[in-house]
């Protein structure tokens, strides 16, 4: 007989409780009990009834989705598949899933199918498709005997009475109803022209809402060509088919609003818009004009002799300088003229002259200074300060006596 | 001068052919290029008389309420079959 070691004989059970078939898949009920919750985020627990205890993990991957606090006592469902956990030689069940077991089958289906369809990217925000804002041809999924349908009539038509509707009726509870409901969807898309689709229907139980959670349903909406506003029940209400839309409606009449526009409200803003084209573009002539009126204000415009009169001014400034400049240098140069010919005169003969005295020359023009340099009977000429005169000399007569000649 | 008129007749045509939503929205785009007040003169004229088209195609659009019949299908042997769709008015 082969004998192992701990480990490996461990190692071995382990494979076997990992390829069971049952034990890889496997929902289990029962209570919780020794909950706890490590600060890592795992939560380890144990699940128990009258006779028996079962070791649980939840490892933080899986149980920061939890939308329920598990606590001590709680029925639950938990999901997950069982293994070995080496070091203790313990075997456990690793959870999934777990859901309290007061919300039934309907609930438990609900969630799984949830997750499983998330987890395929069905819901995903990047999936939606943008409504048409003004549609013409609106497809209508859900029961011709149902308010649903009169509601989402009245509705449409009051906000857009041009609007077309096409309904497809379907049974919207029951076991056909489900692939009713995604036939209807099939073929409306196939259909063509048709811009935008409400499917739903009005309130009822969760029983009576159920074919908007089959998987058949949500599939076909998420595949539709055509943007879909689902309407499913009441406010509270939420099924898959919401989850996977384009839009939610809390109600039918709802849908029809979110796909009807009111062409009223519609008209008023285009008249809006168009009022706003028409200010702003008068009031961007205004302005202008107005820019273009303050340049022609200017008194370039309105009196452009005035640009001269300064230039005038400027010229007569210079003028006035020049003329200065000019009686400046005149004045002085007469000055000194009339200094040079003030000392001129005073040297002058001449002006000697004036003061009564004379000169004597002998015709040849010698100046005659002494008395003896003229010969008696010798004619001589006597220059005046005004004129001339011809003499003869009587007499001659050295120095004493020349005051009596001279007189 | 020529190009320019060239180049503006397809896009009219073009702005013919825009479905009421991008209608509305090119009108809005030009109403804000409008309310910027920084075009030259000439654009900002242009773009206003592109406005008054856009706007009037829209109400033009929105007006067209030729009542349309409200239809419902029916499958018959296999096929599906459109009727006018007739509600008995309870009200």
């Amino acid at each position: 007989m082969e004998t192992f070691s701990v480990s490996s004989l461990t190692r071995y059970i382990k494979s076997l409780l990992e390829h069971d078939a049952v034990l890889g898949d496997v929902m289990v009920r029962g209570e919780i009990s020794n909950f706890k919750r490590h600060y890592s985020g795992h939560c380890y627990f144990t699940l128990k009834d009258s006779e028996s205890t079962l070791r649980a993990v939840m490892f933080k991957g899986r149980a920061q989705f939890l939308k329920f606090e598990p606590k001590d006592g709680l029925k639950v469902i938990a999901g997950g598949n069982i293994s070995l956990y080496e070091r203790d030689g313990q075997y456990q069940l690793y959870v999934e899933q777990l859901i309290p077991e007061g919300m039934g089958e309907l609930s438990l289906a609900f969630a799984q199918l949830k997750d499983k369809l998330a987890a395929e990217g069905l819901f995903d925000e990047s999936r939606k498709k943008k409504l048409p804002l003004l549609p013409h041809i609106v497809g209508v999924v859900t029961s011709p005997t149902g308010a649903a349908l009169r509601d989402i009539i009245t509705v449409a038509k009051r906000r857009h009475p041009g609007i077309q509707l096409i309904l497809f009726p379907v049974q919207v509870q029951g076991t056909d109803a489900a692939a009713q409901i995604s036939q209807a969807i099939e073929i409306l898309n196939r259909r063509g022209q048709i811009d935008v689709l409400i499917v739903g229907r009005g309130g009822g139980s969760l029983e009576e809402l159920w074919a908007f959670n089959e998987e058949k349903v949500v599939r076909a909406i998420a595949a539709s060509d055509i943007p879909i506003v689902s309407a499913v029940g009441h406010q509270t209400d939420y099924t898959l088919s919401d989850f996977a839309a384009d839009r939610r409606a809390a109600t039918p009449s709802q849908a029809a609003e979110i796909v009807a526009p009111d062409v009223k409200e519609l008209r008023r803003y285009i008249i809006t818009l168009y009022n706003m084209l028409e200010s702003h573009i008068t009031s961007g002539i205004e302005r202008r004009q107005a820019r273009l009126n303050q340049c022609l204000e200017s008194w370039i415009f309105e009196r452009p002799e005035r640009m001269l009169a300064d230039k005038r001014l400027v010229v007569d400034g210079y003028v006035q300088r020049l003329e200065q400049a000019l009686n400046q240098g005149l004045l002085a140069k007469r000055h000194k003229f009339n200094l040079a010919t003030d000392k001129l005169s005073m040297l002058s003969p001449l002006a000697v002259l004036s003061r009564g005295y004379s000169i004597t020359r002998s015709f040849e023009g010698q100046v005659i200074r002494r008395a003896a340099d003229a010969l008696l009977g010798q004619e001589l000429e006597i220059m005046l300060a005004q004129g001339r005169l011809a003499v003869q000399v009587l007499r001659a007569e050295e120095a004493e006596s020349r005051e009596k000649e001279s007189s | 001068m020529k190009k320019k008129v060239a180049d503006k007749n397809p896009r009219d045509n073009s702005i013919l052919n825009l479905c009421f939503e991008e209608g509305l929205e090119k009108l809005e785009l030009v109403v804000k290029e409008l309310e910027r007040g920084d075009l030259p003169l000439e654009d900002a004229l242009e773009k206003f008389s592109v406005g008054v088209m856009l706007s009037k195609i829209c109400l033009t659009k929105l007006n067209a309420a030729d009542r349309q019949i409200d239809k419902i299908l029916r499958e018959e042997k296999g096929q599906i079959v459109e009727y006018p769709l007739d509600l008995e008015e309870d009200d």
